[in-house]
Formats: C-alpha cells, structure tokens, sequence
C-alpha cells in the first residue's frame, strides 16, 4: 500500500494531512479507518546496524508501524533512539517507545526533538518497569515524569511550541502521542478512568497490555464505550503467542500485570504441538478481539517470535488485500516519472 | 507506618475534612505567619507535617503535597513515583509490582477517594510534575501562600 504523495526518497517525511498531527503512515491508516497492525521489534544487544534492517525486514509487508522498545523489563539493549533513527532512515513507520525511568524531563524534550526531525511520527510515553525487575537492578530509578505527566508535556510541546519550561521552539515535534494501557490490572474499575485521564493528557492511540482474557477486555470496552473514550483515542490490544503451556503458566506468575485464564492454559496443554496451538490462539484472539466496537487495531508482542508475525497475520485475514508499506514495495512515483 | 496508612485511607472521609480544616486554619491565620515571616517557619511547620502526616499517612514530605486528589493515599510512597494513577504492573491481587507485601498506593488512592465521596479534589486532575526544589519544605505553607497569591 502507497500514498500517493509518498516522497521518492525512503525516509523522506510525508506531508501532514488536513486535521493530522504528524507526518506518519500510522495516524493516516488510523484516521482513514483501516484495521492497523503494529509489532514489537526485539532490540539487539549489539552495535550492528544490520541486525536491526534484519530483524525489521521480518515485518515486511505485514506491519503499518513498528514499535522500538526503550529498555523493556529494565534489560539494556540498543536505545530506541538508535533504531529509530536507523529505520527511519529506510522509511518505516516508527513507534518510539519512551520510558520515564531512565530519562529526566530535560534529557525526554531533547530526544524527542531529535527523533522528530529524524522522521519518528508516533511517541509511545510509558513510565517503564522498575529497575528492581531488570538486569541493573542497582541502577538509580530516575521517574521523573510518569506516562501522563509525559503525555502533557510533549503535547504542549506539540501544540503549544514551548518546552516544559515556556522557552519557545521555532519547529514544534509533529507527533502522534501514545500511551499504554492495562485493562486486566487492579483496580479494574478505575482503567477505565485512567484511559480518560491519558486522553485528557494528550493520548491519541493507545497499545495495551497482551490480552488473553477476551472477557475482560470486552467489559473494559464496554466501559471505555460508555465514556465515549473510543471516538477520541485509536485502541490497539497487545496480542502475542504463547510458546508453550509451561511458559504461559511462567509468565502469568512472573509478569506483574499479565492475565492468562486458565482455558488458554488448558488449551495449550491439550495440543499435541504447543507452540503451533499458541499461534492459533493468537489469530483467534486477533480476529476475537477485531470484533468488538472500539477495537483500531492490534499491537503484536511476539517476544523471540518475531519470526512468526507475518505468518500470524497472514492466517489471520485481517489486513485483507491491504499490504503496509515496506522499503521493498513498488515504487508508483518512480515507474510514473519513467 | 504502613498499618496506619492504610487506616487513614479506610477513613480518608472524616480524616478529608479534618485536612481541610487545618488549612482553613492557617490560611485564617496568614497576616500572623505573614510577620512572622514564612522563610523562617518552615522549618517548624516541617517538623508538624512530618509528625501528623508522616504518622497518619506515611508522607513522604515532597512539598506539593496532592493527597487531597488520591484519598489521602501518598503518591511518593509508589516505587515509580507516579503521581497520575497506577502503572500497569499492579499484581493480581493488589499488591505493588516491584514491593509486593505493599498494597498499590493507587490501589489504595482510588478506594480512598471513593470514601472522600467529593468532586472539589477530582482524581481525574492531571498532576503536574513534582518539583524537586519544593522536596523536603513545609507543603501547608507553600499551599497557604499560592492561595493567597490567587
């Protein structure tokens, strides 16, 4: 899939549409009222570039907009700011993950100028998992901000042209602002509420927490319905497949914040190749979770099965004809000045 | 103490008022504390704060104290800081991610604004980020001051 005003140099911004915040393919398949697909890139822990054109090109043709993480589970890997500036650089749509924990507010306003003005269209602000959790667990916690305080701070950079302290900006970041979100954590009443509140701050799209618990989650929406929070933020539930049985059982002890039902667990074990089931879960769950009023999108999390992504959303028929744009695809503007 | 935490949330309804009331006082009391000079009452204003908010909600002394809008929960007990609602990472049960024999502040902080019952301290503002020069200074007096400002 092309626009037709795609620039003909990969990495080229677009022009930003009437009524669009940003340059970016993501807020145009969004606004347009395509079903979007997203997808997690897994971070090398290496300096080679080619590891991540590698690890991005596996998306190809399947994916509007990849998601850069920023140090998940407060493990060290390659920075988003990194791979966000070397897949810009090809012209993917990139979705920077911006984590609270590591960055004050003065370090958050200057990479976020710098990924703007390298083609980065979508900011996804987290506040990001304590350092306890991760791999330098002696590190100092920095939280400066939290997700929604982020939030407002870039949108009135955005908008307003003006750093947090009122000092102005000649060229404004033109980002489409993000926010996750976790329907299945206490207190299940208030997530609602705490969508609302990312909205108020700024939140234009949300990626939420991997939902296995497709009841739950079609309450939420139904709450999130009733405060009219769909017509005002683009919703993408976070999928993923589950390797096995045990891992499942694994994660939804270890992983604060992850609700796996027992009948996706019974499921797994039932199969006679669990990993194959866990696929077929997931594309079940896409296509479940597409049904319900509200639903944008989906975000796919395929931690160490990135592999696999394409092949999910192949089988599961969402895309339809569509096939996102990739550096490979053809080049209309080209074959037309021919 | 985490015990009498989590009791000042259970009755963060009375305990609002009697909050509420302590501030009408001081504003009431502003032209006094005013030659008195509020530089030098800090300090002593700290160490009453630190005695009744510290014992009854485990206040962390950030000097823009927002307990109002989180059911008297004290937002600067969460390991992350947050100050606008509770991280994705809330355990099953209730408790905090990173200190599990800990009750989510925000856990705790809707449950008690649902108590307070009154929209005069909304849950839903959007808090500002904390200033870090303001950590550690008399919060009733920094309040007194901006209302007196307005």
């Amino acid at each position: 899939m092309r626009f037709d005003d795609e620039p003909l140099i990969p990495g080229e911004m677009l022009p930003i549409l009437p009524g669009h915040v940003s340059h970016g393919r993501l807020e145009r398949i969004l606004r347009a009222g395509a079903f979007a697909v997203t997808a997690e890139i897994a971070p090398p822990d290496s300096a080679d570039p080619h590891e991540v054109y590698e690890r991005a090109a596996l998306f190809d043709g399947y994916v509007d907009a990849i998601n850069a993480t920023d140090g998940s589970g407060a493990h060290c890997h390659m920075s988003s700011v990194g791979m966000c500036s070397l897949l810009t650089r090809r012209g993917y749509a990139m979705v920077m993950q911006v984590s609270a924990r590591d960055r004050n507010r003065i370090a958050i306003q200057g990479d976020v100028l710098g990924a703007s003005a390298m083609g980065v269209s979508n900011i996804l602000c987290l506040t990001g998992d304590g350092v306890e959790v991760g791999d330098h667990p002696e590190a100092k916690p920095v939280f400066d901000l939290d997700s929604i305080s982020m939030l407002e701070m870039l949108r009135t950079m955005r908008d307003e042209k003006r750093f947090l302290s009122g000092r102005s900006l000649t060229e404004p970041p033109r980002i489409f602002l993000g926010a996750a979100a976790n329907p299945f954590g206490p207190p299940l009443d208030y997530r609602p509420h705490r969508l609302a509140k990312k909205i108020d701050a700024g939140a234009q799209f949300v990626q939420t927490q991997y939902c296995f618990d497709i009841e739950l989650f079609a309450n939420y929406m139904t709450a999130v319905r009733d405060q009219g929070s769909h017509e005002k933020v683009f919703i993408l539930p976070g999928v993923g497949p589950l390797a096995s049985a045990k891992s499942a059982e694994w994660i939804r002890t270890h992983v604060p914040g992850v609700q796996i039902p027992d009948a996706i667990i019974e499921r797994l074990k039932g199969a006679d190749n669990q990993a194959e089931e866990g696929i077929r879960v997931c594309v079940d769950m896409i296509n479940e979770l597409a049904e319900i009023d509200g639903v944008h999108g989906v975000h796919i999390m395929a931690f160490r099965q990135e592999h696999r992504v394409a092949e999910i959303v192949e089988r599961s028929g969402i895309l339809g004809d569509r096939v996102p744009w990739h550096p490979g695809i053809p080049s209309a503007n080209l074959e037309n000045s021919q | 103490m985490y015990r009498m935490r989590s009791w000042s949330v259970r009755n963060a309804r009375w305990l609002q008022k009697l909050y509420a009331g302590i501030e009408w006082l001081i504003i009431q009391a502003d032209p006094l504390l005013r030659r008195i000079g509020y530089d030098r009452l800090d300090r002593p204003f700290l160490r009453v704060e630190k005695l009744t908010k510290g014992f009854l909600l485990d206040s962390q002394s950030c000097g823009q104290c927002i307990v109002a809008y989180t059911g008297l929960s004290c937002p600067m007990n969460c390991p992350k800081k947050m100050r606008n609602g509770p991280c994705g990472g809330v355990r099953s049960d209730g408790s905090c991610e990173i200190k599990p024999d800990m009750t989510c502040v925000w856990v705790n902080a809707w449950e008690g604004n649902k108590r307070q019952g009154n929209d005069d301290y909304p849950i839903q503002v959007v808090q500002p980020p904390v200033d870090y020069r303001l950590i550690g200074h008399s919060a009733w007096l920094r309040e007194v001051q901006l209302k007196h400002e307005i």
